[in-house]
This record gives structure tokens, sequence and C-alpha cells, in this order.
């Protein structure tokens, strides 16, 4: 972060549904993982070597060269104790800090308000896609939640500009007045107000940028692109977040070509973005983190792998020392957690590092306490 | 039938379910006010869901596997209920006595609780709060499958008593001590739930409430002052007949059904804001035994529920359910509900899916500037695609007008359409301004309807209309 000028940015990319471990950086030097993996398994030859005992899945090219660059570290058994196996648990786990008790905080939250205590960016947080992750919900503190920049807006559904336009005026003639009619009213007014201010700042980011760099056409690419634009659009945005719909990382069924297609996208849309930032010089002050709520059983099913723990997690930027961090977890079945990869790293310590060296905030009351610090900032 | 009933039958209709087209509502009104209170009062008296039906298009509700199947297929009973009030203190326990799909072995065991809340959650809240310690879903939610003679896991007796009863404290002072906690988990030990699992060969399947007298902790407890070896059932009768148990059980009526309260983690210190209201649910309950249904009678035919228009945020699943009644979408289980149930999600209230234990704080707390960009475009949408029946209907009803009608007519006619809606006189001010902007307003002319639209999607865009 020396070298940085401006704010830094945290952009995280959240693989929904449980990505499976042991497919993405395989442990293909361990004749165990062959041994557990019967029909869901990855051929030697095919794998993309790091060293002689792990290596990244044949599709993640475009993650392979940010490695070998030394811009992406791997932190290898991400978890935390008594691991759930359920997603919306585990999600919230990872989203609120809160292994033991339901918490209702998220992490990004507690880190928007410290960035803007005052809340005066409505835009210190964008999320893309519908509906806010647990991560950014804090009370009192305001997000933007992007569908689809290209047509982010209210009163998107009237199709005729000149209605719309007139239809707008008319909205925000009427959220004014309400200024000053009670607490209520007043609240209501400034999301409003808020709400509208966001979208028109946020709906100029497109007609802003260009870019020789051609994400591909699935969400993960299209919403890493809306990122880019939205950091490039300089709105002053410290937290950008986006979700892989649907839990598409949960392959239960048909894993092998459901997990080829995922990482050739994600893997695609991770180094377009990269490129696009290093094309506009902007990727000094970005970091992305990669994560997933849970790896999968070491076992696989016969098609796909079911729910298990300890996952690894990405950490990709210009100023991030590559590398690997962490342990690979052990395949030997005397270490394994009722058939369970173990866990080694503590996922708080992955958010401390960053919170800690990259963001510049004190950690210790967003993530709920003290945990070590990694080497990859 | 004057005005005034339409509007009273409209407030009466989104509190009482889930809001109702005008010509719902006329007929709702021409038998009159205190007919139809009697009326959703008594749920089995209208026949109940068509479930052949339901489940012929919908198999996949039948093995309601996910979160998604079971949202799906509540926002099509919410939707197309002949028993509004039904669904809706279905939804109202949800919020109150929760669980979370975040911790179910099994999704469809929060679908049989919501039938649960069905059949009893109208009756005694005595026989409520029997059926919800036995309920698997809540067993296993709060872990008290967990707790066991001598080793006790007190999740289940803490939040039966700080969020399902007495609540945390009243007037100042607190409802119980830490001793009571244990004591109620005590008492409860051994109630558990067969177990589950495994989820191979055979898929997953629900888990039954069991007794384990072994596991049970048979030894004296002081609870709230009395001394018994109880078990689980001598912890209801000593909860129900607390005080404190009346203020908690006329608080969240009126915060759900009459005006928005302060949050209830506020409840101990903040009196609520109309204490002869509260008195008067709290003595309904000791009179009636307990009786729910009892204290919404009092609470509908009261002066203050029908002085309350407009005094509540409407939730998410409230916006977005009243909004399909309203434009007469999905009264057939068709493809495409799915989607439009994600809505509910996007503006904040992930149904059986809640963010903690303590439900989803309610109020103004369901806006902010991502939820409220959802729920404007949201209904936005919906009202202003002239495709919708409920949409040509009040289209059709405003050109029955005549053939030019005013600005103000063109205002307040879709007003009254969307349920006697009031405005600030500056917001109705703009709107006329807005409807007059297009010249004369011709209701034989081809953009009639358009315009129309327009005015639908401008009111319901507006603050007030947040508001039920």
């Amino acid at each position: 972060m020396t070298s940085t000028k401006k704010d830094p940015v945290l952009v995280v990319l959240q693989l929904a549904g449980g990505n499976d471990a042991l497919n993405t950086v395989i442990p293909y030097g361990n004749p165990k993982y062959f041994d557990h993996r019967q029909s869901v398994v990855v051929p030697e030859d095919q794998v993309l070597p790091i060293n002689d005992q792990i290596g990244f899945n044949p599709n993640m090219g475009p993650m392979k060269k940010l490695y070998d660059e030394g811009h992406m570290a791997i932190v290898q058994g991400v978890g935390y104790p008594t691991g759930s196996r359920s997603h919306f648990r585990s999600m919230d786990i990872w989203h609120t800090c809160e292994p033991t008790k339901i918490g209702d905080e998220g992490w990004l939250g507690r880190v928007v308000r410290d960035l803007d205590p005052k809340a005066e960016n409505v835009l210190t947080a964008v999320n893309f896609g519908r509906g806010l992750p647990r991560a950014l919900v804090a009370p009192g503190v305001p997000a933007a939640s992007v569908g689809d920049l290209e047509t982010y807006g209210v009163l998107t559904g009237i199709d005729d500009v000149d209605q719309r336009l007139k239809a707008l005026d008319v909205f925000s003639k009427v959220y004014t007045p309400m200024i000053g009619q009670g607490t209520v009213n007043d609240y209501l007014a400034h999301t409003g107000l808020d709400a509208l201010k966001g979208a028109d700042i946020l709906s100029s980011a497109p007609a802003m940028y260009s870019s020789t760099v051609e994400y591909g056409s699935d969400t993960v690419s299209q919403y890493m692109r809306n990122i880019a634009q939205t950091h490039l659009a300089g709105f002053g945005t410290r937290v950008l977040y986006t979700t892989a719909p649907y839990n598409s990382f949960d392959t239960h069924a048909g894993q092998l070509a459901a997990h080829t297609r995922l990482w050739s996208e994600t893997s695609r849309a991770v180094g377009d973005f990269y490129d696009d930032l290093q094309e506009h010089n902007a990727g000094q002050d970005v970091l992305l983190l990669v994560f997933t709520e849970f790896g999968r059983r070491v076992k696989d099913n016969g098609s796909g792998t079911d729910h298990g723990a300890g996952g690894h997690c990405f950490i990709i930027g210009e100023q991030v020392k590559g590398g690997l961090y962490g342990e690979y977890p052990s395949l030997d079945a005397d270490k394994l957690d009722d058939g369970d990869l173990q866990f080694n790293t503590d996922f708080r310590s992955v958010y401390t590092t960053i919170l800690e060296k990259w963001m510049g905030l004190d950690a210790k009351p967003i993530v709920g306490g003290e945990f070590e610090q990694l080497a990859f900032v | 039938m004057s005005e005034q009933d339409i509007s009273l039958i409209a407030h009466l209709m989104r509190r009482a379910g889930f809001g109702a087209p005008l010509d719902e509502l006329e007929a709702r009104a021409a038998k009159g006010y205190e007919a139809t209170v009697d009326e959703l009062l008594d749920p089995e008296s209208q026949p109940p869901m068509e479930r052949d039906i339901m489940m012929r298009y919908k198999t996949e509700w039948l093995a309601q596997a996910g979160l998604e199947g079971q949202q799906e297929e509540w926002t099509f009973r919410m939707i197309n209920s002949n028993r509004p009030l039904q669904e809706k203190i279905a939804l109202f326990w949800h919020c109150v006595l929760v669980t979370g799909h975040a911790k179910c072995e099994y999704p469809k065991q929060q679908s049989m609780e919501l039938d649960m809340f069905r059949t009893t959650g109208m009756g005694s809240f005595h026989d409520l709060l029997k059926e919800l310690s036995k309920d698997p879903a809540m067993v296993f939610y709060l872990d008290n499958c967990m707790s066991h003679a001598g080793a006790i896991n007190e999740n289940w007796g803490r939040e039966l008593l700080e969020l399902f009863s007495l609540g945390v404290g009243m007037d100042g002072d607190f409802n119980y001590s830490e001793d009571d906690v244990k004591a109620a988990a005590r008492a409860f030990t051994g109630w558990t739930v067969t177990n589950s699992i495994p989820r191979y060969p055979y898929g997953k399947y629900e888990a039954k409430f069991m007794y384990d007298p072994r596991d049970h902790d048979n030894e004296d407890k002081t609870f709230l002052g009395e001394t018994g070896n109880f078990n689980g059932e001598d912890i209801v009768d000593i909860i129900v007949k607390q005080p404190a148990t009346a203020r908690f059980v006329a608080r969240h009526l009126y915060n759900f059904f009459v005006a928005d309260d302060v949050q209830v983690p506020a409840w101990k210190d903040t009196p609520p804001q109309d204490i002869e209201a509260i008195k008067l649910l709290e003595e309904e309950y000791f009179r009636s035994n307990y009786n729910i249904t009892a204290m919404l009678r009092v609470l509908f035919k009261s002066e203050w529920f029908k002085n309350a228009k407009f005094a509540k945020v409407k939730s998410p699943a409230e916006t977005v359910i009243g909004t399909l009644k309203l434009v007469g979408d999905y009264k057939f289980p068709r493809p495409g509900l799915d989607l439009m149930t994600m809505n509910i999600r996007y503006m904040g209230q992930d149904l059986l899916n809640p963010p903690t234990v303590e439900g989803w704080h309610t109020g103004r707390e369901w806006i902010d500037s991502g939820t409220l960009v959802e729920r404007i475009n949201f209904t936005a949408d919906q009202v202003g695609n002239t495709n919708h029946t409920g949409v040509k209907d009040i289209i059709n009803r405003l050109s029955s007008v005549g053939p030019v009608l005013t600005a103000e007519q063109l205002v307040d006619g879709c007003l009254e359409n969307l349920g006697g809606y009031r405005l600030a006189d500056e917001t109705r001010n703009q709107l006329v301004a807005l409807a007059n902007d297009d010249g004369e307003i011709r209701s034989d002319a081809d953009n009639f309807s358009t315009r129309v639209a327009t005015m639908l999607q401008s009111i319901v865009a507006t603050t007030e209309y947040l508001f039920a």
C-alpha cells in the first residue's frame, strides 16, 4: 500500500454454493486424491502445476497466469471452528463473523460505517446482484444494490423516456418536502433522494467507460465488468461486491461438466477484470478477494460432491504478495474431520489482514477479536 | 354505500389480509365492516386452497426440497387463499416465533410449521406455545435436541422467554432471571426429535417430535417463583398466566396489525404508544383464556384500529402479495411465480430464512436505498403493465367516468383503485400537474391506458404508498 495515493478499494467475489477445493487447487501429487476421487477427478496430466504437489484446475489458465506473475495469493485450508454444512448458516458465518451465534450485522457493513461514518457518499459500497448480501447489511449504513448497471435506476419500468423523466422529476419533488415531516418521513425522504442520487451517479458510469477488454457473457463476467466500470468512474466507492448467482458452485451432481464451465467463466472474468484495471492504470488501488462458504466432501458421490469443509480463498491485486499461504489440508484418513478437510487458517485472519494492511482499519471490532495476520499484503 | 366504507374496508383488508382490488372491496363493503371482520375471523367458513390443483401444476411443492419452493408455495397461498387472515396470521407468527432455513435439516419442516400456525395460530396462545415446543423445526433450530439432563443447552429456554412469550422486560423491569432461563431449559430436557438424516439413499425425510423420559431432568425446579418437578408443559402453563405474556402478545398484535411500534428490543424501556389499546387487548387475553381470535376481534372492531390507516410501513411480503393481488396475476400456479417470489427477498424479507432468531426489524427499517429501489421498481412494473387484468379493470373503470377526465379525476380515481390512498396536498398537486402535462385526458384516446398506467406508477413511487 506504500505507493498508493488513492484510497484502497476492496472487491469481493463470492462463489456461492460451496466451491470444491480439491478440484480447484488440485493435490495431484498426493495419491490419496485419486483414492478419494474415483469419479469426480481431474487427471494428473491436465492439471496446471503450481509445484510438484498441487496445481490449478485446467480451466483456470487466466488465474494461473496471475499467480505466475506474483499477483495472486492462495490461502489454503480456510475455514472456522465448528464448521457448518448448511449453505445459509455457513454463508452467514462468513458474512457476520459470528461462528457461534447468529449475528445480524455484516462485516462489510461495519467496514462501510468506519469508512464513511456520516454516510456522506451514497456509493461507498455497491453490490452487483439482486438484494444485498448479509455482509453489507448494517443498520444505518447505505449500500446500493444494482441488478444491471446499464439499466439501473428508479422507475425503470416506464418505457417512454420522456414520461419517465417527468415521473422522476415528480419523484424528486414529492420526496423533498417530506424532509422535516417527522422522523419516519424524514428518513424515507432522505432514503428516496439518496437512491435517486445514487442511481443518477451510477448510471453515468457505462458512458464514461471504454476498454479493449471483452468480458464473457456470463453473469459473473458482466458483474466484474460493472465493478470495473464503477471503480473507473471515480465515485469514491470503496467496497464492491458480487456473487456467483443461484448457488452455482453447489455441484452435488454432474460436477465435472459444471465445474469446467464455472471455472472457465470465473477464471476468465477475474483475468479480464485484472487486465481491464491495468489497461486503465487503475489496478494499484484494488484488492480482490474470492471466497466460498465451504469446501466439499473429500470423497465424491459418483457424480458430484456434497457439502464439506475447508476451502481455499484467493487474494488478487497488483499490490498482493503472491504465493501459497496456509497449508494444504492433509488427505490422510486420520487427519480428516468426519470425512472433511481440516481447516488451518481462520477466515477472520484473512479478513484481518485485508482490513489492517490494505484498508488501514482496526480489524478487531469488525471481525470480533484478534486474529493472526498473514503476509499476502 | 359511502366512500368512507370502501376506504375503511380497504384498510381492514390490507391489515387482515393482503389488500384487495376495488370490486372485492365493494362486495365486502356491501356486506358491512362488522360482518367482514367476523368472516375473516372465521376462516373455516371459507373453502380451503385447492391443493390438488396446486400440486398438479407444481409437483415440486410436494417435495419442497429447498427454500425457494416453499417460498413460492406460500406466496401462491397468500395471493389466492379465501382465508386471507389465516395466511396473515401464519406470516405474523412466522415473524415472531422464528425458525430459519439456515438451520433446518429438512426444509419442508418449515412448511409443516406454517400449517401449524394456520390451524393453531388463531386459537389459544397456550396451545400454540405447546405446539411450538414440540415443533420439530423449532426443536432443532433452537437446539433443544442438544439439551440433556445434567448438560442443558439454554438456547430454547432463553428464546422461549425472551422472544416468544414474556419478553426481556416491561415498564422498565426485567421479566425473568437467568435462573428462570436455566429452570425452563431443565424442564424441557428430553424434548427432542427423531433423526431426520441420512440424506441417502432416499433423500431427507421429516423429523418427528419425541419425548425421551430417560433424558429428562426429574429434579425440582423453581421457575418464576413456583417450585416443582416441572416438565415442559408446566413451564408453558406458568408462562401464559403472566401479565408480561399478555403484554407481549398484545404489543406484537398491535405492532403487526395496527401501527408500527419501536423495535422489539426496546420494549422493556419504551412504553406502548397507545397504552389504552394495549390494556384492552391484555384484558381480552385473560378474559378469553388466551384466545387470539378474541383479541383480534377487539382489535379490528376498535376505533383505534379504524383510525390507524397508513400507520405502518408495508413489509416486503405485504408489498409483493398486495401488488400481485391488485393486478390479478398468478391466480393460477403458472410458471414464473418462483421468480416473482424472489422480489420479497430482494426487498429484504427472505421468508422462512430470517436474519436471526429475532426475525426482521419492521417499520422504517424495511427501507434502505437498495430495498427502496427494488420496491418502487417492482410495484411500478406491475401496475404499469396494461396486460394485467387488474390494471385493465382500473383503466375500464376510469374510462367509464366519462369521455373526458379532469387531471384531478385521473389522480383521485387511481388513488381510489389502489385502495383508498391519500396523498399530501403538495404531492397530489405535483401528480395533477403531471396528469395535465399531455393535454386533455380523453378516455377514448389511444394513449389513455398509458396515461392511467403512468399515473399508477407515479403514485406507487410516493412515500405515501410505502405505508399500509
